[in-house]
């Protein structure tokens, strides 16, 4: 069942454009990631969903009903703003019943509501502080506990991770994502983190200058990227201009692709290469190599141009200057906004032998 | 401007108040001079303006404000700088006593100042001892513009050079500069704009200070008459006309003033970089 | 930088003794007058029925002015903190013209706007309005003066505050006047105690345009300020001293409470920066 549906929304500021013709739905339950580098108009849609911002144009709907022209606090919706902006001067108790008594409800409810979210958030003891007494992993949280208290039917957050230290954001993401399993609401969450997204979202919608590239679950992304930004936004990659200069892949038209370092089978021996060893295994030279906690990150030159890969820790090391094999399994190549993956030429025999 | 929707209500309710609290209150006392002001006459303006006696009470307006500017610039320069960078006995009233003639009336002001530096007064009699005229005077006018314009100065220079960054001045020391290049080529640079802009305030409020100067000025006409005491005057011989040609020369002035550091603060921001905020 | 105790002394010995003179001695002066001639004179001044007429004209006129311009502030100040529109720049410098109106000049607007020479003047004779020269005229004329004062503090803080705690609040479902009432105003109640202050105090003692449309009728248009002015060029020195010495005590309340706000409100900043300063996760 689709609990959010965004239909050709268009938004100006001035002269930018920050959202183009934007479409997308969302079913009812999902934690959906809004993924993008800054200016991509991510914050934007986001806004707009909550009635922050009005469209130019287009429509969108929240469980099934027109939400064009109800204000934001009618659309049964939780925002989590980026700042959390907490009311400074009332307890925390407060400032989650805010919108309880807004609505009017009674002091028993309110208290019962606002005890169950203090309890589900681990705030219990700290309902008489004040925001500006407590760390900024329990702001967050207690701004998140704040957007639940009315029950919406739709959860948003503006880049709940952006203000927390990295320790505490590591936790908050594992704690984030079970609660809002736990509790079934649909949410939507906008960041620029990928690791964030891949980690946090159950499907990621990928956004760049105003428009969607990308929508899926974070593994399809990852392994097939629709389009070159996408490609190279997603994950760790090398751009190349012409990758026909490699062995594998001389049969095409000269085109700009990008390699990820996990596409390179890096060997400082022939033993270490998969067996028997292809006939289009490159030899290139180390240019520098760097620990990277759970592997090593070799720069290697083949051919004038300086790829990336990655080797175990318990591998041979390799050092500046030494030559080594290189096998590059495949690569993202860019065709207009497109992109296809190429599997090397050995692969692809070694297939059809299969 | 209209009809969009806002998230936090209140856009018409408040554009409604504001809009005729403006009007009703500055727009149409404004309208109602402009419309007079127009109707005199290029002739009986001219002639009005250039009349020997007002053009006399500008110049001590002008001259005895611009004075008074000079001196509360130097002297909010070191009291700012006392109240920011030491510590001693006294300084939270010090502090608090600068606004004084912000919450003081003018008139009382005005008659205390006169009482003390009139020839047998306390402060007065020191004065004409040395052969200094201080009531009834230029310098009589001076020392009440003093009075009134000592805040604005202080107050604009002390949030400034409470902000400055002192690792500014430690990298200054790092290569061995002394006190004096530190304060002219460090800290003083950045004083420049608060301190304009007291100077700028106080200079308009000086050169439209009435209530403070009438009394110390002792009105004489081609010597001590300011401005405003010239509309005043022409208020009571029913010289409507002349009373605005001299407010709209007056209007100008500290129009001028208040715009040309305006202006000179935007060209400053501009060369170093900064952004020309609302 | 650090410098000679001898620099520091002398500095602090130039900005003691000039604010000495300029400003502490006058205030003693008037206290030494208004007594000059014993305690039962000075009474007799201030309980004097023009005196007291004279007070309560300008506590009225102050009391209005500030009323007006409080509500005038908070909404100018919600206007152009709140929404972005076109001409909102132009709007803010306009909100401060009156500073750089001499008050004589101002008295004179309202002198144009309703004296005899403007057209409105045979309407208001018609139903026997006066305005100028009446108690009205000195009210407009100090809300006139008086006009930036609680916008201009307003406006800084709730810019500073930003939108988005009233964001938050409009996406709980509140409503306009909740959303000022439980959100807005307890972030900017010592900024609007401040700016009412600031207004009270120019209103209590503005002179010149009030001058300019009072008319100087005796028990009918003399505020405080008038009022000294009368004695004082009728050489009744010490009655004048005597009346100048409550606006000065006036003065000296202002500006404790001024001090008083002011430290209040940046220890509930300083207190709460303190405590976020010790909460860990």
């Amino acid at each position: 069942m689709i609990e959010v549906e965004v239909k050709n929304i268009n938004k100006h500021f001035g002269n930018f454009k920050a959202s183009d013709n934007v479409s997308f739905a969302i079913e009812r339950g999902k934690l959906i990631g809004l993924l993008g580098p800054s200016g991509s108009g991510k914050t934007t849609i986001l806004r707009m969903i909550a009635g922050l911002e009005t469209p130019d144009s287009g429509e969108i709907f929240i469980g099934g009903r027109k939400v064009n022209d109800l204000p934001p606090g009618e659309r049964g919706i939780g925002f989590l703003f980026q700042s959390y902006a907490l009311f400074k001067h009332m307890t925390v108790f407060d400032n989650i019943a805010f919108g309880l008594t807004v609505q009017k409800k009674s002091d028993s409810e309110i208290k019962n509501r606002v005890e169950e979210l203090a309890e589900l958030i681990g705030l219990k003891d700290f309902t008489s502080r004040y925001p500006l007494q407590l760390s900024g992993g329990q702001r967050q949280r207690v701004a998140f506990a704040r957007a639940l208290a009315p029950n919406p039917e739709l959860l948003l957050l503006d880049e709940p991770f952006a203000a927390i230290d990295a320790k505490v954001r590591q936790e908050l993401r594992g704690w984030l994502k079970q609660t809002i399993h736990k509790l079934g609401i649909t949410a939507i969450f906008v960041t620029h983190d990928q690791d964030e997204a891949v980690e946090v979202a159950d499907e990621i919608i990928i956004t760049n200058r105003g428009r969607v590239e990308q929508s899926g679950a974070p593994i399809e992304i990852y392994q097939s990227p629709k389009t070159p930004f996408v490609a190279k936004f997603i994950g760790e990659s090398v751009q190349v201009p012409d990758y026909t200069i490699f062995k594998g892949f001389d049969e095409y038209e000269p085109r700009e692709g990008i390699l990820r370092p996990e596409f390179l089978e890096i060997g400082a021996t022939i033993d270490e290469m998969p067996q028997p060893m292809p006939v289009t295994t490159e030899r290139g030279i180390v240019r520098g190599t760097y620990f990277r906690g759970s592997v090593i990150q070799v720069d290697v030159e083949i051919k004038g141009q300086l790829l990336k890969g990655f080797r175990g820790l318990e591998q041979v090391p390799l050092h500046e200057g030494d030559e080594a094999f290189v096998f590059i399994h495949k690569i993202y190549g860019f065709d207009g906004d497109k992109t296809q993956v190429i599997e090397n030429a050995a692969k692809r025999r070694e297939s059809v032998i299969i | 401007m209209f009809g969009k929707s806002d998230v936090i209500p209140g856009r018409r309710l408040t554009l409604g108040i504001t809009l005729t609290y403006v009007s009703l209150f500055l727009f149409i006392p404004l309208a109602a001079f402009m419309l007079y002001a127009s109707g005199m006459g290029f002739e009986k303006f001219f002639a009005a303006v250039t009349d020997w006696r007002n053009v006399h009470a500008y110049g001590v307006s002008f001259f005895c404000a611009l004075t008074a500017g000079i001196i509360n610039a130097l002297f909010g320069l070191i009291i700012a700088w006392v109240l920011v960078r030491y510590d001693f006995r006294g300084k939270k009233i010090m502090d608090a006593l600068i606004d004084l003639p912000f919450a003081l009336p003018t008139a009382v002001a005005g008659i205390a100042l006169t009482t003390l530096y009139a020839q047998n007064g306390l402060l007065g009699k020191i004065f004409y001892g040395i052969g200094i005229e201080t009531a009834f005077s230029p310098i009589g006018i001076t020392i009440a513009l003093i009075f009134v314009g000592i805040p604005f100065v202080a107050r604009s220079v002390q949030p400034v050079l409470k902000e400055l960054d002192p690792q500014l001045e430690e990298a200054a020391n790092l290569f061995g500069a002394g006190n004096w290049t530190i304060f002219s080529k460090i800290i003083f640079p950045e004083l420049i704009e608060p301190l304009l802009t007291g100077f700028a305030l106080a200079f308009a409020r000086g050169i439209g200070e009435y209530g403070s100067v009438v009394f110390i000025a002792g009105n004489m006409p081609y010597e001590t008459e300011i401005a405003p005491l010239m509309i005043m005057t022409k208020l009571e011989q029913f010289d409507y006309q002349s009373a605005a040609a001299i407010a709209i020369v007056m209007m100008i002035l500290s129009l001028t003033i208040l715009l040309g550091i305006h202006g000179w603060q935007a060209r400053q921001l501009k060369r170093i970089g900064g952004v020309v905020g609302a | 930088m650090r410098e000679s105790i001898w620099l520091k002394r002398t500095l602090i010995f130039l900005a003691a003794s000039f604010l000495f003179v300029m400003l502490i001695m006058p205030l003693i002066l008037v206290a030494k007058e208004a007594l000059s001639k014993g305690v039962d004179f000075y009474f007799a001044a201030l309980t004097d029925e023009f005196a007291l007429k004279a007070l309560w004209l300008t506590i009225e006129a102050t009391i209005l002015a500030v009323a007006l311009n409080t509500i005038f502030g908070l909404a100018s100040a919600w206007l152009l903190t709140k929404f972005d529109f076109r001409g909102k720049t132009f709007l803010g410098s306009l909100i401060d013209l009156p500073f750089a109106i001499s008050p004589v000049v101002a008295g004179l607007f309202f002198i144009m706007l309703f004296g005899r020479m403007s057209p409105l003047y045979p309407l208001l004779q018609e139903y026997n309005l006066a305005i100028v020269f009446a108690v009205p005229g000195i009210i407009l004329a100090t809300v006139f003066v008086t006009f930036p004062f609680i916008t201009r503090e307003l406006v800084p803080v709730m810019e500073s505050q930003g939108r988005s705690e009233e964001e938050a609040a409009a996406t709980m479902g509140a409503n306009g006047w909740t959303i000022f009432r439980r959100v807005t105003l307890p972030n900017i109640k010592w900024a609007l105690g401040y700016g009412i202050v600031l207004c009270s105090a120019r209103a209590l003692g503005e002179f010149g345009a009030v001058s300019v449309v009072s008319g100087h009728i005796r028990g009918k248009t003399n505020t405080l300020p008038l009022h000294i002015e009368i004695l004082y060029n009728e050489y009744n020195f010490t009655a004048a001293f005597a009346v100048a010495s409550v606006l000065v005590l006036l003065a000296i309340i202002i500006l404790i409470l001024r001090n008083l706000i002011e430290n209040a409100g940046k220890a509930s900043l300083q207190v709460s920066n303190l405590k976020a300063g010790v909460a860990n996760d």
